[in-house]
């Protein structure tokens, strides 16, 4: 790719680095006592960041599909997991099923963006394939936390609620509907927001990068309306997979709302 | 004699690894008044969810109308033995969108709400018609109580467990609700309770057998 860019080295890095003083500075004046918590976010998002952008580049280079799919799998995994580690409760194999949803729900909608909407040739090159399914995992991971753990806690807080309906003869999905619908909804309120304002109140990171890159922002837009529309779907899938797996875990084949499955954490 | 409605033998219950209760058994016939009584913890909430199965059977056996509860399409069963909890829960809207609402449940979809027969439960209680018209959240817990009692009876079940019914209302409604239950069995004579109360008078006027719950364990 021809570039028409600014490369950043490292004087420039520590310049950057110098705004962080601003903050240190001001918690320090009102002392907010977020020094500390500064110095280390700061440290943390400059050595990720580095090794990512180093891995990146090492990535780029392969041209072994199933290596990238290796990849491609342990970013769902780590996905999948901090999506689960959000809420308070737990039932077994939620990590499985947190897993489970994100991965039908990504790995789908991320095949279609590649294959059918893009057409990327090869289907597994890594600058495509690894920065798309990143996005969509990211939004995913948002939407299955929020939806579970407020499926989760609304079982838990309208408990008489759910059981006053089975006991007049409710079957389980007659009782837990009111609370699966509110479940998706939440998971999916973030990615409709941002889709509301989007453009008018925030560019979006990914366009703003490609801008900057030099892309002309015609192109970078129609980037970002594919990219969003495959964060949609592929959130609504994952969400609607992980409330309707949760829902199989709490309610039994008889109909009976089994709280004691789920167990408090920390 | 006839085969009883609901048998039950040799059920437990254990919370946390300790039995609560073991070995109960029970037989509830057709037009039985039964108590369950025990000192407060003893389990008898416990007893009354686990015979609507809203908690998974641990130890024993229940059979209802010759057919073992496995087997049951527990919505099937549930709408002929309803459970009402200790602390009623309705939903929002107002008392009588809560009435209809059941109506909507797959099982009771070939039966229509009858007002008419709601305003007469009603009158008995000493309600008037445009009870119908409050929202459920400005009721109390009795007035609660007694929504809840009416979006059960009106179904027809054929068996009531009743977690201490009264136990949030005054004397006078609660006197009510008790000539209710009565009213409702007497409209057709086979129905059964098992009715779960602190208050021993109560338990002697609207009870004739007692199981109870505790140190001792004993059946009826």
């Amino acid at each position: 790719m021809e570039s028409n860019y600014i490369s950043i080295s490292y004087e420039q890095l520590v310049l950057a680095a110098l705004l962080i003083l601003i903050n240190i500075t001001l918690s320090w004046v009102l002392r907010l006592g977020l020094s500390q918590s500064l110095w280390l976010a700061s440290l943390r998002m400059v050595v990720q960041l580095l090794l990512v952008g180093y891995v990146l580049q090492w990535l780029f280079t392969l041209r072994n599909p199933g290596a990238i799919l290796a990849i491609a799998l342990g970013m769902t995994a780590i996905a999948g997991t901090s999506a689960v580690n959000r809420s308070r409760r737990r039932f077994r194999n939620v990590y499985w099923n947190s897993f489970v949803s994100i991965l039908a729900s990504s790995f789908l909608v991320t095949s279609l963006a590649v294959l059918a909407i893009i057409r990327i040739e090869p289907w597994y090159d890594p600058q495509y394939l690894i920065p798309l399914l990143g996005m969509i995992l990211g939004n995913a991971v948002t939407g299955i936390s929020l939806a579970l753990d407020r499926f989760m806690e609304d079982l838990v807080s309208q408990r008489e609620k759910v059981e006053a309906l089975l006991a007049v003869g409710a079957t389980r999905w007659e009782a837990a509907r009111g609370t699966v619908k509110e479940a998706i909804r939440a998971g999916m309120i973030p990615t409709i927001n941002s889709m509301m304002v989007m453009g008018l109140v925030s560019l979006p990171g990914m366009m703003t990068g490609q801008i900057l890159a030099g892309a002309s922002p015609i192109d970078a837009v129609r980037y970002q309306i594919v990219i969003m529309f495959a964060i949609a779907s592929g959130t609504a899938l994952g969400t609607m997979g992980i409330v309707m797996l949760a829902f199989r875990a709490l309610f039994s084949q008889k109909h009976c709302l089994r709280l004691e499955r789920l167990r408090l954490v920390k | 004699m006839n085969d009883p409605l609901l048998l039950v033998e040799g059920l437990g219950r254990k919370v946390e690894h300790r039995w609560l209760w073991r070995k109960v058994d029970l037989r509830l016939y057709p037009g039985d008044r039964m108590a369950a009584i025990g000192p407060s913890g003893s389990g008898k909430s416990l007893l009354l969810r686990t015979l609507a199965g809203l908690d998974p059977i641990q130890e024993g056996q229940i059979t209802f109308q010759q057919q073992s509860l496995q087997k049951w399409f527990m919505p099937h069963y549930r709408a002929r033995a309803i459970y009402l909890h200790q602390r009623p829960s309705l939903l929002e809207g107002t008392v009588e969108s809560n009435l209809q609402d059941v109506y909507q449940l797959s099982v009771h979809r070939k039966r229509s709400y009858d007002r008419q027969k709601i305003l007469n439960y009603l009158e008995l209680l000493g309600r008037s018609d445009n009870f119908l018209e409050r929202p459920s959240t400005t009721l109390s817990g009795g007035e609660a109580q007694i929504v809840a009692f009416l979006r059960a009876v009106q179904l027809s079940p054929l068996i009531l467990l009743l977690d201490e019914p009264t136990a949030s209302l005054d004397a006078e409604t609660a006197h009510r609700l008790e000539k209710l239950v009565e009213m409702w069995q007497s409209e057709e004579p086979n129905r059964a309770y098992l009715w779960t109360s602190h208050d021993r008078e109560q338990l002697k006027r609207v009870t004739d057998y007692q199981l109870t719950l505790g140190e001792t364990l004993s059946g009826e």
